[in-house]
Protein backbone atom coordinates (compact mmCIF):
# COMPACT_ATOMS: atom_id res chain seq x y z
CA UNK A 1 0.00 0.00 0.00
CA UNK A 2 1.37 3.29 -0.89
CA UNK A 3 0.20 6.85 -0.51
CA UNK A 4 1.38 10.37 -1.93
CA UNK A 5 3.19 11.14 1.46
CA UNK A 6 5.52 8.38 0.96
CA UNK A 7 6.96 6.26 -2.16
CA UNK A 8 6.35 2.53 -2.56
CA UNK A 9 9.13 1.12 0.15
CA UNK A 10 12.14 -0.29 -1.88
CA UNK A 11 14.08 -2.96 -0.15
CA UNK A 12 15.97 -0.33 2.16
CA UNK A 13 13.08 1.17 3.09
CA UNK A 14 11.16 -2.07 3.76
CA UNK A 15 14.21 -2.61 6.11
CA UNK A 16 13.90 0.61 7.95
CA UNK A 17 10.19 0.21 8.25
CA UNK A 18 11.00 -3.52 9.89
CA UNK A 19 13.15 -1.56 12.29
CA UNK A 20 10.72 1.34 13.41
CA UNK A 21 8.05 -1.49 13.71
CA UNK A 22 10.43 -3.19 16.71
CA UNK A 23 11.42 0.09 18.17
CA UNK A 24 7.58 1.18 18.60
CA UNK A 25 6.70 -2.23 19.63
CA UNK A 26 8.89 -1.74 21.96
CA UNK A 27 7.74 1.23 23.55
CA UNK A 28 4.15 0.14 23.74
CA UNK A 29 5.63 -2.96 24.83
CA UNK A 30 7.23 -0.89 28.23
CA UNK A 31 4.20 0.87 28.55
CA UNK A 32 2.01 -2.55 28.84
CA UNK A 33 4.54 -4.02 31.08
CA UNK A 34 4.79 -0.90 33.22
CA UNK A 35 1.09 -0.64 33.49
CA UNK A 36 0.33 -4.27 33.98
CA UNK A 37 3.00 -4.58 36.85
CA UNK A 38 1.31 -1.56 38.13
CA UNK A 39 -1.84 -3.51 38.37
CA UNK A 40 -0.27 -6.26 39.94
CA UNK A 41 0.77 -4.47 42.41
CA UNK A 42 -2.19 -2.65 43.56
CA UNK A 43 -3.97 -6.75 42.45
CA UNK A 44 -5.88 -5.67 39.79
CA UNK A 45 -4.93 -8.48 37.86
CA UNK A 46 -6.12 -10.99 40.02
CA UNK A 47 -8.90 -13.17 38.17
CA UNK A 48 -12.02 -12.41 40.81
CA UNK A 49 -11.67 -9.16 39.73
CA UNK A 50 -12.72 -9.74 35.98
CA UNK A 51 -14.50 -13.04 36.03
CA UNK A 52 -17.76 -11.42 37.35
CA UNK A 53 -18.65 -10.02 34.11
CA UNK A 54 -18.00 -13.28 32.62
CA UNK A 55 -19.71 -15.57 34.85
CA UNK A 56 -22.12 -13.63 37.20
CA UNK A 57 -25.16 -12.75 34.83
CA UNK A 58 -26.46 -10.58 37.68
CA UNK A 59 -23.91 -7.95 37.26
CA UNK A 60 -25.36 -7.70 34.32
CA UNK A 61 -29.10 -7.76 34.96
CA UNK A 62 -28.70 -5.61 38.34
CA UNK A 63 -26.19 -2.70 37.31
CA UNK A 64 -24.95 -2.51 33.78
CA UNK A 65 -27.87 -3.38 31.64
CA UNK A 66 -30.21 -1.01 33.60
CA UNK A 67 -28.10 1.65 33.52
CA UNK A 68 -27.43 1.09 29.62
CA UNK A 69 -31.40 1.19 29.28
CA UNK A 70 -31.12 4.89 31.10
CA UNK A 71 -28.59 5.80 29.18
CA UNK A 72 -30.58 5.10 26.08
CA UNK A 73 -33.86 6.30 27.68
CA UNK A 74 -31.94 9.82 27.99
CA UNK A 75 -30.66 10.09 24.79
CA UNK A 76 -33.58 8.62 22.65
CA UNK A 77 -35.86 11.31 25.09
CA UNK A 78 -33.33 14.30 23.95
CA UNK A 79 -33.14 13.92 20.31
CA UNK A 80 -36.90 13.20 19.99
CA UNK A 81 -37.70 16.71 22.20
CA UNK A 82 -34.42 18.27 20.27
CA UNK A 83 -35.21 17.60 16.90
CA UNK A 84 -38.47 19.10 16.22
CA UNK A 85 -37.27 21.80 18.48
CA UNK A 86 -34.28 22.23 16.70
CA UNK A 87 -35.85 22.30 13.36
CA UNK A 88 -38.14 25.18 14.07
CA UNK A 89 -35.31 27.38 15.32
CA UNK A 90 -33.25 26.82 12.58
CA UNK A 91 -36.01 27.56 9.91
CA UNK A 92 -36.70 30.32 12.25
CA UNK A 93 -33.23 31.69 11.51
CA UNK A 94 -34.23 31.29 8.34
CA UNK A 95 -37.18 33.50 8.69
CA UNK A 96 -37.96 36.73 6.10
CA UNK A 97 -39.52 38.50 9.54
CA UNK A 98 -36.80 40.17 11.61
CA UNK A 99 -38.48 39.97 14.62
CA UNK A 100 -38.48 35.95 14.27
CA UNK A 101 -34.56 35.91 12.71
CA UNK A 102 -33.11 37.66 15.65
CA UNK A 103 -34.84 35.99 18.55
CA UNK A 104 -34.34 32.64 17.15
CA UNK A 105 -30.78 33.17 15.98
CA UNK A 106 -29.81 34.46 19.72
CA UNK A 107 -30.91 31.66 21.65
CA UNK A 108 -29.00 29.57 19.49
CA UNK A 109 -25.64 31.39 19.70
CA UNK A 110 -26.46 31.26 23.79
CA UNK A 111 -26.88 27.99 24.31
CA UNK A 112 -24.46 26.72 21.84
CA UNK A 113 -21.69 28.70 23.70
CA UNK A 114 -22.59 27.17 27.37
CA UNK A 115 -21.31 23.92 28.58
CA UNK A 116 -23.98 21.17 28.74
CA UNK A 117 -23.01 20.60 32.37
CA UNK A 118 -23.83 24.28 33.40
CA UNK A 119 -27.61 23.76 31.59
CA UNK A 120 -28.20 20.24 33.39
CA UNK A 121 -27.05 21.82 36.88
CA UNK A 122 -28.94 24.47 36.38
CA UNK A 123 -32.28 22.54 35.72
CA UNK A 124 -31.79 20.15 38.19
CA UNK A 125 -31.63 23.50 40.42
CA UNK A 126 -34.33 24.84 38.97
CA UNK A 127 -36.69 21.46 38.87
CA UNK A 128 -35.38 21.10 43.08
CA UNK A 129 -37.11 24.74 43.76
CA UNK A 130 -39.95 25.33 41.31
CA UNK A 131 -41.56 21.93 40.65
CA UNK A 132 -42.78 19.11 42.53
CA UNK A 133 -40.71 16.04 40.37
CA UNK A 134 -39.83 13.44 42.98
CA UNK A 135 -36.51 13.07 43.13
CA UNK A 136 -36.33 10.30 41.60
CA UNK A 137 -36.76 11.54 38.51
CA UNK A 138 -34.82 14.57 38.86
CA UNK A 139 -31.40 13.46 37.57
CA UNK A 140 -33.34 12.35 34.34
CA UNK A 141 -35.51 15.61 33.83
CA UNK A 142 -32.43 17.87 34.43
CA UNK A 143 -29.95 15.50 32.22
CA UNK A 144 -32.50 15.74 29.22
CA UNK A 145 -33.43 19.53 29.54
CA UNK A 146 -29.34 20.64 29.33
CA UNK A 147 -29.26 17.66 26.23
CA UNK A 148 -32.37 19.52 24.76
CA UNK A 149 -31.44 23.01 24.89
CA UNK A 150 -27.99 22.46 24.20
CA UNK A 151 -28.59 19.72 21.24
CA UNK A 152 -31.73 22.01 19.68
CA UNK A 153 -29.83 24.69 18.82
CA UNK A 154 -26.52 22.56 17.31
CA UNK A 155 -29.46 20.72 14.86
CA UNK A 156 -30.78 24.26 14.50
CA UNK A 157 -27.32 24.93 13.25
CA UNK A 158 -27.77 21.70 11.01
CA UNK A 159 -30.48 22.43 9.51
CA UNK A 160 -30.22 25.70 8.32
CA UNK A 161 -27.17 24.78 6.55
CA UNK A 162 -28.97 21.89 5.26
CA UNK A 163 -31.69 24.02 3.44
CA UNK A 164 -29.01 26.60 2.30
CA UNK A 165 -27.07 24.04 0.89
CA UNK A 166 -30.02 23.14 -1.41
CA UNK A 167 -29.99 24.58 -4.60
CA UNK A 168 -31.32 27.95 -5.12
CA UNK A 169 -33.70 26.86 -8.08
CA UNK A 170 -35.60 24.76 -5.76
CA UNK A 171 -37.47 27.49 -3.65
CA UNK A 172 -37.79 29.70 -6.68
CA UNK A 173 -39.81 26.72 -8.51
CA UNK A 174 -41.84 26.39 -5.70
CA UNK A 175 -42.67 30.25 -5.68
CA UNK A 176 -43.42 30.55 -9.19
CA UNK A 177 -45.80 27.63 -8.83
CA UNK A 178 -47.78 29.98 -6.22
CA UNK A 179 -46.89 28.57 -3.24
CA UNK A 180 -46.31 30.14 0.22
CA UNK A 181 -43.32 30.49 2.27
CA UNK A 182 -44.43 28.00 4.46
CA UNK A 183 -45.44 25.44 2.12
CA UNK A 184 -41.94 25.87 -0.15
CA UNK A 185 -40.53 25.14 3.51
CA UNK A 186 -42.36 22.33 4.21
CA UNK A 187 -42.93 20.16 0.98
CA UNK A 188 -40.35 21.01 -0.81
CA UNK A 189 -36.79 22.27 1.31
CA UNK A 190 -37.00 20.47 4.37
CA UNK A 191 -37.57 16.97 2.94
CA UNK A 192 -34.87 17.18 0.79
CA UNK A 193 -32.99 19.17 3.70
CA UNK A 194 -33.55 16.41 5.87
CA UNK A 195 -31.94 13.57 3.23
CA UNK A 196 -28.50 15.76 3.41
CA UNK A 197 -28.68 16.36 7.24
CA UNK A 198 -29.39 12.71 8.24
CA UNK A 199 -25.66 11.39 8.84
CA UNK A 200 -24.86 14.97 10.94
CA UNK A 201 -27.90 13.83 12.82
CA UNK A 202 -26.56 10.19 13.47
CA UNK A 203 -23.29 11.62 14.32
CA UNK A 204 -25.01 13.80 16.73
CA UNK A 205 -26.70 11.38 18.11
CA UNK A 206 -23.39 9.82 19.47
CA UNK A 207 -22.76 13.44 21.42
CA UNK A 208 -26.45 13.17 23.25
CA UNK A 209 -24.97 9.17 24.41
CA UNK A 210 -21.78 10.37 25.65
CA UNK A 211 -22.96 13.62 27.47
CA UNK A 212 -25.15 11.39 29.33
CA UNK A 213 -22.72 10.76 31.22
CA UNK A 214 -23.06 13.92 32.48
CA UNK A 215 -25.73 13.22 34.82
CA UNK A 216 -23.90 10.17 36.02
CA UNK A 217 -20.92 12.03 37.34
CA UNK A 218 -22.58 15.38 38.52
CA UNK A 219 -26.71 14.65 39.00
CA UNK A 220 -26.48 11.31 40.55
CA UNK A 221 -28.19 9.93 37.50
CA UNK A 222 -28.66 6.17 37.79
CA UNK A 223 -26.56 5.57 33.75
CA UNK A 224 -24.43 3.29 32.70
CA UNK A 225 -21.31 5.16 33.88
CA UNK A 226 -22.14 5.83 37.95
CA UNK A 227 -22.78 2.33 37.75
CA UNK A 228 -19.38 2.02 38.38
CA UNK A 229 -19.99 2.59 42.41
CA UNK A 230 -22.30 -0.35 43.09
CA UNK A 231 -20.24 -2.46 40.92
CA UNK A 232 -16.67 -1.55 42.69
CA UNK A 233 -18.27 -1.83 45.86
CA UNK A 234 -20.27 -5.40 45.77
CA UNK A 235 -16.99 -7.28 43.59
CA UNK A 236 -14.63 -6.35 45.33
CA UNK A 237 -12.88 -3.35 44.33
CA UNK A 238 -12.29 -4.04 40.42
CA UNK A 239 -12.22 -0.63 39.68
CA UNK A 240 -9.78 -1.09 36.25
CA UNK A 241 -12.54 -3.93 35.33
CA UNK A 242 -15.26 -2.28 35.44
CA UNK A 243 -14.06 0.73 33.94
CA UNK A 244 -12.57 -1.10 30.82
CA UNK A 245 -16.62 -2.79 30.36
CA UNK A 246 -18.16 0.76 30.84
CA UNK A 247 -16.10 2.07 28.29
CA UNK A 248 -16.16 -0.98 26.26
CA UNK A 249 -20.07 -0.72 25.72
CA UNK A 250 -20.27 3.09 25.04
CA UNK A 251 -17.75 2.38 22.44
CA UNK A 252 -19.51 -0.61 21.02
CA UNK A 253 -22.93 1.97 20.80
CA UNK A 254 -21.05 5.27 19.60
CA UNK A 255 -18.64 2.68 17.09
CA UNK A 256 -22.18 1.37 15.73
CA UNK A 257 -24.12 5.16 15.61
CA UNK A 258 -21.05 6.26 13.27
CA UNK A 259 -20.80 3.13 11.16
CA UNK A 260 -24.65 3.99 10.47
CA UNK A 261 -23.79 7.84 9.61
CA UNK A 262 -21.04 6.57 7.41
CA UNK A 263 -22.98 4.33 5.89
CA UNK A 264 -25.81 6.80 5.19
CA UNK A 265 -23.08 9.35 4.18
CA UNK A 266 -22.02 6.92 1.37
CA UNK A 267 -25.01 5.87 0.32
CA UNK A 268 -26.29 9.92 -0.60
CA UNK A 269 -23.17 10.45 -2.02
CA UNK A 270 -24.04 7.48 -4.70
CA UNK A 271 -27.47 9.13 -4.56
CA UNK A 272 -25.87 12.20 -5.50
CA UNK A 273 -24.58 11.37 -8.81
CA UNK A 274 -27.85 12.31 -10.47
CA UNK A 275 -28.62 14.97 -9.13
CA UNK A 276 -26.79 18.66 -9.01
CA UNK A 277 -26.61 19.61 -5.57
CA UNK A 278 -23.04 18.27 -3.62
CA UNK A 279 -22.89 19.11 0.16
CA UNK A 280 -20.05 18.77 2.15
CA UNK A 281 -20.77 16.97 5.00
CA UNK A 282 -21.25 18.45 8.18
CA UNK A 283 -18.06 18.82 10.30
CA UNK A 284 -17.17 15.28 8.98
CA UNK A 285 -14.11 14.75 7.99
CA UNK A 286 -13.15 13.43 4.44
CA UNK A 287 -11.81 10.10 4.42
CA UNK A 288 -7.83 9.71 4.22
CA UNK A 289 -8.67 6.58 1.95
CA UNK A 290 -8.83 9.00 -1.56
CA UNK A 291 -5.79 10.39 -1.20
CA UNK A 292 -3.94 6.76 -0.88
CA UNK A 293 -5.88 5.70 -3.88
CA UNK A 294 -5.08 8.47 -5.89
CA UNK A 295 -1.01 7.68 -4.65
CA UNK A 296 -1.33 4.12 -5.62
CA UNK B 1 -29.72 40.11 43.14
CA UNK B 2 -26.10 40.26 42.20
CA UNK B 3 -24.83 40.88 45.93
CA UNK B 4 -23.86 37.26 46.52
CA UNK B 5 -21.22 38.53 44.18
CA UNK B 6 -19.82 41.19 46.96
CA UNK B 7 -20.03 38.70 49.75
CA UNK B 8 -16.81 37.77 49.39
CA UNK B 9 -17.68 33.70 49.72
CA UNK B 10 -17.08 32.63 46.22
CA UNK B 11 -14.16 32.99 44.27
CA UNK B 12 -15.66 33.52 41.11
CA UNK B 13 -12.37 34.64 39.74
CA UNK B 14 -10.15 32.49 40.67
CA UNK B 15 -12.71 29.65 39.95
CA UNK B 16 -12.63 30.97 35.98
CA UNK B 17 -9.05 31.44 35.93
CA UNK B 18 -8.69 27.78 36.84
CA UNK B 19 -10.97 27.01 33.92
CA UNK B 20 -8.57 29.48 31.36
CA UNK B 21 -5.19 27.13 32.62
CA UNK B 22 -7.10 24.09 32.45
CA UNK B 23 -7.91 25.29 28.81
CA UNK B 24 -4.96 26.40 28.13
CA UNK B 25 -2.20 23.96 29.05
CA UNK B 26 -4.88 21.41 27.43
CA UNK B 27 -4.74 23.09 24.27
CA UNK B 28 -1.13 22.83 24.18
CA UNK B 29 -0.77 19.32 25.44
CA UNK B 30 -3.81 17.87 22.45
CA UNK B 31 -2.33 20.10 19.73
CA UNK B 32 1.35 17.89 20.52
CA UNK B 33 -0.32 15.13 20.88
CA UNK B 34 -3.00 15.25 18.12
CA UNK B 35 -0.18 15.78 16.00
CA UNK B 36 1.93 12.93 16.93
CA UNK B 37 -1.03 10.46 16.51
CA UNK B 38 -1.74 11.88 12.76
CA UNK B 39 2.18 11.58 12.09
CA UNK B 40 1.37 7.84 13.15
CA UNK B 41 -1.97 7.53 11.38
CA UNK B 42 0.01 8.80 7.65
CA UNK B 43 3.18 7.47 8.46
CA UNK B 44 4.50 4.23 6.23
CA UNK B 45 4.95 2.25 8.93
CA UNK B 46 1.55 -0.19 9.27
CA UNK B 47 2.36 -0.64 12.76
CA UNK B 48 2.12 3.06 13.82
CA UNK B 49 -0.67 3.15 11.29
CA UNK B 50 -2.76 0.92 13.53
CA UNK B 51 -2.32 1.81 16.64
CA UNK B 52 -2.94 5.43 15.35
CA UNK B 53 -6.22 4.13 13.85
CA UNK B 54 -7.29 2.03 16.94
CA UNK B 55 -6.72 4.83 19.43
CA UNK B 56 -8.23 7.48 17.84
CA UNK B 57 -11.77 5.21 17.04
CA UNK B 58 -11.40 4.00 20.61
CA UNK B 59 -11.03 7.47 22.53
CA UNK B 60 -13.24 8.84 20.05
CA UNK B 61 -15.89 7.09 21.31
CA UNK B 62 -15.71 7.35 24.99
CA UNK B 63 -17.41 9.66 26.42
CA UNK B 64 -15.03 12.88 28.02
CA UNK B 65 -16.82 12.12 31.72
CA UNK B 66 -15.83 8.15 31.46
CA UNK B 67 -11.99 9.53 30.40
CA UNK B 68 -11.86 11.44 33.37
CA UNK B 69 -13.66 10.11 36.14
CA UNK B 70 -11.64 6.88 35.03
CA UNK B 71 -8.11 9.22 34.99
CA UNK B 72 -9.38 9.81 38.88
CA UNK B 73 -10.71 6.26 39.90
CA UNK B 74 -8.09 3.83 37.94
CA UNK B 75 -4.79 6.27 37.95
CA UNK B 76 -5.18 7.83 41.00
CA UNK B 77 -7.25 5.79 43.53
CA UNK B 78 -6.42 2.73 42.31
CA UNK B 79 -2.74 2.81 40.86
CA UNK B 80 -1.95 5.84 43.29
CA UNK B 81 -0.71 8.01 40.57
CA UNK B 82 -0.33 11.82 41.63
CA UNK B 83 1.09 13.29 38.88
CA UNK B 84 3.45 14.76 41.27
CA UNK B 85 0.72 17.18 42.74
CA UNK B 86 0.10 17.36 46.89
CA UNK B 87 -3.37 18.21 47.69
CA UNK B 88 -6.48 16.63 46.32
CA UNK B 89 -7.59 19.46 44.01
CA UNK B 90 -3.80 19.94 42.47
CA UNK B 91 -3.79 16.47 41.27
CA UNK B 92 -7.23 16.82 40.35
CA UNK B 93 -6.68 19.54 37.84
CA UNK B 94 -3.49 17.24 36.91
CA UNK B 95 -5.67 14.30 36.12
CA UNK B 96 -7.94 16.72 34.13
CA UNK B 97 -5.53 18.01 32.09
CA UNK B 98 -4.17 14.81 31.55
CA UNK B 99 -7.26 13.18 30.19
CA UNK B 100 -8.35 16.26 28.34
CA UNK B 101 -5.41 15.95 26.06
CA UNK B 102 -6.04 12.21 25.86
CA UNK B 103 -9.51 12.80 25.01
CA UNK B 104 -8.84 15.93 22.68
CA UNK B 105 -5.93 14.63 21.10
CA UNK B 106 -8.26 12.81 18.81
CA UNK B 107 -10.42 15.35 17.72
CA UNK B 108 -6.97 17.39 16.60
CA UNK B 109 -5.55 14.31 14.67
CA UNK B 110 -9.07 13.95 12.49
CA UNK B 111 -8.69 17.94 11.92
CA UNK B 112 -5.64 17.49 10.97
CA UNK B 113 -5.58 14.58 9.31
CA UNK B 114 -8.82 16.65 7.15
CA UNK B 115 -6.18 19.21 6.36
CA UNK B 116 -3.64 17.15 4.83
CA UNK B 117 -6.23 16.48 2.49
CA UNK B 118 -6.72 19.76 1.71
CA UNK B 119 -3.01 20.22 0.49
CA UNK B 120 -3.02 19.08 -2.84
CA UNK B 121 -1.09 15.70 -4.19
CA UNK B 122 0.97 17.55 -6.68
CA UNK B 123 2.62 19.65 -3.45
CA UNK B 124 3.71 16.15 -1.92
CA UNK B 125 4.61 14.34 -5.25
CA UNK B 126 6.92 17.76 -5.82
CA UNK B 127 8.69 16.98 -2.48
CA UNK B 128 9.40 13.23 -3.05
CA UNK B 129 10.12 13.82 -6.53
CA UNK B 130 12.99 16.49 -4.85
CA UNK B 131 14.06 13.10 -2.98
CA UNK B 132 13.11 14.83 0.72
CA UNK B 133 12.42 11.89 2.90
CA UNK B 134 8.50 10.96 5.02
CA UNK B 135 9.34 13.09 7.55
CA UNK B 136 10.83 15.79 5.39
CA UNK B 137 7.66 15.82 3.79
CA UNK B 138 5.52 16.09 6.22
CA UNK B 139 7.34 18.93 8.40
CA UNK B 140 8.34 21.07 5.98
CA UNK B 141 5.88 20.66 2.84
CA UNK B 142 2.58 19.04 3.92
CA UNK B 143 1.57 20.00 7.40
CA UNK B 144 2.59 23.69 6.95
CA UNK B 145 -0.16 24.15 4.64
CA UNK B 146 -2.29 21.98 6.52
CA UNK B 147 -2.33 23.81 9.47
CA UNK B 148 -3.00 26.92 8.03
CA UNK B 149 -6.25 25.23 6.27
CA UNK B 150 -7.68 24.00 9.78
CA UNK B 151 -7.53 26.87 11.71
CA UNK B 152 -11.36 26.84 11.76
CA UNK B 153 -11.42 23.46 12.38
CA UNK B 154 -8.84 23.91 15.29
CA UNK B 155 -10.57 26.74 16.59
CA UNK B 156 -13.92 24.64 17.19
CA UNK B 157 -11.86 22.24 18.77
CA UNK B 158 -10.37 24.55 21.35
CA UNK B 159 -14.12 25.94 22.12
CA UNK B 160 -15.09 22.75 22.61
CA UNK B 161 -12.63 22.03 24.86
CA UNK B 162 -12.97 25.14 26.65
CA UNK B 163 -16.25 24.29 27.32
CA UNK B 164 -15.09 20.50 28.03
CA UNK B 165 -13.17 21.80 30.94
CA UNK B 166 -16.41 21.81 33.19
CA UNK B 167 -16.49 18.00 32.89
CA UNK B 168 -13.00 18.42 35.34
CA UNK B 169 -15.42 19.61 37.92
CA UNK B 170 -16.11 15.57 38.31
CA UNK B 171 -12.64 14.69 39.63
CA UNK B 172 -13.09 17.73 41.96
CA UNK B 173 -10.35 20.31 40.20
CA UNK B 174 -11.44 23.76 41.98
CA UNK B 175 -12.98 24.88 38.59
CA UNK B 176 -15.91 27.18 37.34
CA UNK B 177 -18.43 24.14 36.89
CA UNK B 178 -17.63 22.87 40.69
CA UNK B 179 -17.80 26.61 42.14
CA UNK B 180 -21.31 26.79 40.27
CA UNK B 181 -22.90 23.31 41.63
CA UNK B 182 -22.05 24.63 45.35
CA UNK B 183 -23.34 28.16 44.42
CA UNK B 184 -27.07 26.66 42.99
CA UNK B 185 -27.09 24.74 46.25
CA UNK B 186 -26.23 27.99 49.05
CA UNK B 187 -27.73 30.30 46.70
CA UNK B 188 -31.40 29.22 45.93
CA UNK B 189 -32.91 32.38 45.89
CA UNK B 190 -30.69 33.78 43.03
CA UNK B 191 -30.50 30.88 40.96
CA UNK B 192 -31.17 32.92 37.93
CA UNK B 193 -28.75 35.12 38.82
CA UNK B 194 -25.82 32.53 39.21
CA UNK B 195 -26.30 30.92 36.40
CA UNK B 196 -26.03 34.17 34.26
CA UNK B 197 -22.90 34.73 36.27
CA UNK B 198 -21.19 31.38 34.57
CA UNK B 199 -22.95 31.97 31.69
CA UNK B 200 -21.66 34.99 30.76
CA UNK B 201 -18.27 33.93 32.04
CA UNK B 202 -18.48 31.28 29.51
CA UNK B 203 -19.39 33.50 26.71
CA UNK B 204 -16.42 35.78 27.81
CA UNK B 205 -13.95 32.90 27.52
CA UNK B 206 -14.81 31.09 24.26
CA UNK B 207 -16.17 34.74 22.06
CA UNK B 208 -13.39 36.34 21.57
CA UNK B 209 -11.51 32.86 20.92
CA UNK B 210 -13.75 32.23 18.37
CA UNK B 211 -13.92 35.66 16.61
CA UNK B 212 -9.85 36.40 16.87
CA UNK B 213 -9.03 32.58 15.15
CA UNK B 214 -12.06 33.33 12.73
CA UNK B 215 -9.94 36.58 11.62
CA UNK B 216 -6.92 34.53 11.84
CA UNK B 217 -8.41 31.45 9.64
CA UNK B 218 -8.86 34.31 7.16
CA UNK B 219 -5.33 35.93 7.02
CA UNK B 220 -3.58 32.76 7.17
CA UNK B 221 -5.86 30.49 4.67
CA UNK B 222 -4.19 29.29 1.72
CA UNK B 223 -4.60 31.35 -0.94
CA UNK B 224 -5.53 28.92 -3.96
Amino acid sequence: MSSVLYDTPGPRAKRRNVIYTVVFLAVLGLVAWWVLSAMAEKNQLAADKWTPFVTDSRVWTTYLLPGLMETLKAAALSILIALPLGALLGIGRLSDHRWVRVPAGTVVEFFRAIPVLLLMMFAAALYREFTTISSDFRPLYAVVTGLVLYNASVIAEVVRAGVLSLPRGQGDAAEALGMRKSQTMLYVLLPQAVTVMLPALVSQLVVIVKDTALGGAMLGFAELLSQNRQITANYGANTIATFTVIALIYIVINALLTHLAGRLERRMRRGKKSTSVTIPAQGAVTDVETMTVRGS
Amino acid sequence: MFDFLDSGQYDLLGAFWVTAKLALYSAIGSLIWGTALVGMRVSPVPMMRAFGTAYVNLVRNTPLTVVLVACSFVLNQTLRITLGGGRSEEIGFRLAVLGLVLYTGTFVCEALRSGINTVPPGQAEAARALGLSFTQVLTLVVFPQAFRAVVTPLANVLIALTKNTTVASAISAAEAALLMKEMVENEADALFAVFAVFAFGFILLTLPTGLFLGWAAKRLAVKR
